[in-house]
């Protein structure tokens, strides 16, 4: 961190800094110094803190007209889509934000995991996140359960009765969760309670996730420590704040045509149904987002250690930093990581495609396979690689690939020189 | 993956019907005189065994919708008879409908619904268009779907068979025959007619605001695109300040 000694040229101004260094702050945030060799997947921490912000004021707006009883909640969500003005626009972007939301959160952790951001000494960054992910599940989770329709209704029913897997004491614990021996009332109430609560403690740690980025500095595409500032960085204020808001309205582009021409393609139709603890869907699917996991859940044969099999896909991404051995971040500059990064990529959304086909037959071995792999990467494939890969020589400094171009057209010709 | 229609899980698979929906697309908007035609048939056949409970009479009148002249919704409302109540007498009374009462239920509550019906509840029809996976093409084509069953499929009393239905049968009677609508403007009531009318009519049910959030979703993302073009060039000149220097 760059903490010159910043002093505000009014006198009120310096009043006010010495009492509450907000001032000091805001400073910092303008003049941080960022990589200037950052690309588009980087844009994504801000489109992240647009969703949350938009999540949170649409949800506002939708409380307030929005009543948690099972009686009334689904008649509710259609008084707000009929009479509310505008009711339908806040609605549709609430609901297609936490798609959005998903959407961009995927993207910025597959772009850790390529650009090893996870690594020394980011490590703390990097756990704040995976709590922000898991918080936003549940949140996401929640969410869907509130407008009481079948799909509110008996998936709420399935998630929470994963917890009756748990040895002696599951069904106490699944009857505590529900408030009574079925999904019911008391079940929509808490989980409107939580579902409030939750984007605020996400705020509270997204604060603490950009304040522990502050401390090393952004990571970069070249995966080196850099000096900062230097010529290798730019202040965040304007160059990072236009590059970020020219990726955001790109990405609002994407999310008004959901929310305007598609606003119901992400969701299930059966929730459209009002909820009726008589009548099962004919097929059990989550939302999209959460379908690799569900799809490793189905995989596991035993009830509880399918639930702890899905748990440990997620928590085992908080221990990545130390199953990756490898000293060197970037995947610019490890080409059998690379690979395996891919790899990966293609394993996570085959796992996606099958969690919301029917657990049977081909689906089922291509989900076992696929879930094998899924833990495979992390706990042999990444420990292994770490010592076995030959790596290509990094370059000193970022302005050097800068001046050549890509990161890898630089180091092309670095290999070319070491050839000759 | 997501969103897929459930329904193509039957037995059989087949594809749905055709037709062209003038509210599909970035310009789509409502047919009014389809609308209008839709909720005759829909008040003279539907509604004597499905319900819109979240539909008001004055709905009816509403921009985007049929646009029933307000003299007409309500002349509409009050050819229904809803009950009120109770009065100061403590007595619930009968009157004619307002615009501002909900469409009146063919039933008292889902029992006598389903004791009427075979003990199948005829699903209130407000988003029903929303909750089936094909949409406006599945209910069009369950629609035209009634058929004669194919040789050894026994139907039980009250069960019907149905091309497009999940599984093939369905409780509910082919509800549309030729004519059995006569339409005040002049449209030939064909079956094929009465279903893509009926079911424009759902669709408007199901999304009353469709025409108003097509218009403003185009200013939006034309907005948009301007707004991103112009911090496209502010972020090419601000950066080539960057390029120069190193």
């Amino acid at each position: 961190m760059s903490d010159h000694n910043y002093t505000p040229s009014s006198k009120v101004g310096k009043w006010f800094n010495d009492r509450l260094p907000l001032l000091t702050l805001a400073n910092h945030l303008t003049d941080y110094p960022t990589p200037k060799n950052l690309n588009y997947w980087w844009t994504f921490g801000g489109i992240l803190t647009f969703c949350l912000i938009t999540q949170i004021v649409t949800g506002l707006t939708l409380a307030m007209h929005y009543i948690a009883h099972a009686d009334m909640a689904f008649e509710s969500v259609e008084h707000i889509m009929r009479d509310v003005n505008y009711g339908w626009l806040i609605r549709y972007i609430h609901a297609n934000g936490a798609s959005m939301f998903f959407l961009a959160v995927y993207i910025h952790i597959f772009r850790s995991l390529f650009y090893g951001s996870y690594k020394s000494p980011r490590e703390i960054i990097w756990i704040i996140g995976i709590i922000i992910y898991l918080l936003m599940m549940a949140a996401a989770f929640m969410g869907y359960v509130l407008p009481w329709g079948q799909m509110s209704f008996w998936g709420a029913t399935v998630i929470t009765n994963l917890f009756s897997a748990i040895p002696l004491v599951g069904e106490g614990i699944v009857t505590w969760l529900w408030g009574g021996y079925s999904v019911d009332n008391p079940t929509l109430t808490r989980f409107f309670t939580l579902h409030y609560l939750i984007p605020f403690l996400i705020l509270g740690l997204v604060v603490l996730h950009i304040w522990a980025l502050h401390v090393p500095g952004n990571n970069n595409p070249v995966g080196i420590d850099i000096k900062k500032p230097s010529k290798d960085t730019v202040p965040f204020h304007p160059y990072i704040v236009i590059k970020d808001g020219f990726a955001l309205l790109m990405f609002m582009i994407v999310f008004a045509f959901f929310v305007f021409y598609t606003p119901n393609i992400l969701g299930h139709a059966d929730n459209y149904i009002e909820a009726d603890p008589l009548v099962t869907p004919a097929h059990i699917v989550p939302e999209w987002y959460l379908l690799p996991f569900y799809a490793i859940l189905r995989s596991v044969p035993d009830k509880l250690l399918g639930v702890i099999a899905m748990l440990s896909a997620i928590l085992i991404l908080a221990v990545l930093p130390w199953l990756d051995t490898s000293k060197i971040r970037s995947a610019v500059f490890r080409p059998l990581y690379k690979q395996f990064y891919w790899i990966l990529v293609a394993d996570v959304l085959i796992l996606g495609y099958v969690g919301a086909m029917p657990a049977e037959g081909l689906y089922l071995l291509i989900a076992r396979v696929a879930t094998a792999y899924y833990f495979l990467h992390f706990l042999v494939i990444l420990p292994i690689l770490g010592f076995k890969e030959k790596t290509l020589p990094m370059p000193l400094s970022i302005t050097e690939p800068i001046l050549g171009g890509s990161p890898n057209l630089a180091v092309a010709k670095n290999k070319e020189s070491l050839d000759k | 993956m997501i969103g897929v229609s459930s329904n193509t899980s039957a037995a059989e698979k087949l594809e749905y019907l055709k037709t062209d929906w003038s509210f599909k697309g970035i310009f789509g908007k409502f047919d009014r005189g389809a609308l209008q035609r839709g909720y005759q048939v829909y008040t003279e056949v539907c509604s004597s065994c499905h319900s819109m409970k979240y539909l008001s009479y004055r709905n009816l009148a509403e921009k985007g919708g049929p646009e029933f002249s307000e003299a007409q919704a309500k002349a509409i409302a009050a050819s229904f008879e809803v009950t009120d109540g109770p009065n100061s007498d403590g007595e619930m009374f009968t009157r004619p409908g307002k615009l501002s009462d909900k469409f009146v239920m063919p039933y008292e509550n889902v029992k006598a619904a389903q004791a009427a019906n075979g003990g199948a509840y005829p699903p209130d029809m407000s988003v029903l268009v929303k909750a089936r996976g094909g949409g406006v093409d599945y209910i069009y084509s369950l629609l035209q779907g009634y058929d004669e069953p194919p040789v050894g499929v026994t139907l039980d009393e009250g069960v019907y068979y149905n091309k497009y239905m999940y599984g093939n049968k369905i409780k509910m009677s082919n509800p549309l025959s030729d004519g059995i609508v006569e339409y005040s403007d002049g449209t030939i009531s064909s079956v094929e007619q009465m279903s893509k009318d009926v079911t424009t009519f759902l669709m408007w049910a199901a999304e009353p605001h469709l025409e108003t959030r097509h218009k403003m979703g185009f200013k939006a993302i034309i907005y948009l695109i301007i707004l991103t073009i112009l911090v496209y060039f502010s972020m090419k000149k601000i950066w080539s300040r960057v390029e120069t220097e190193v």
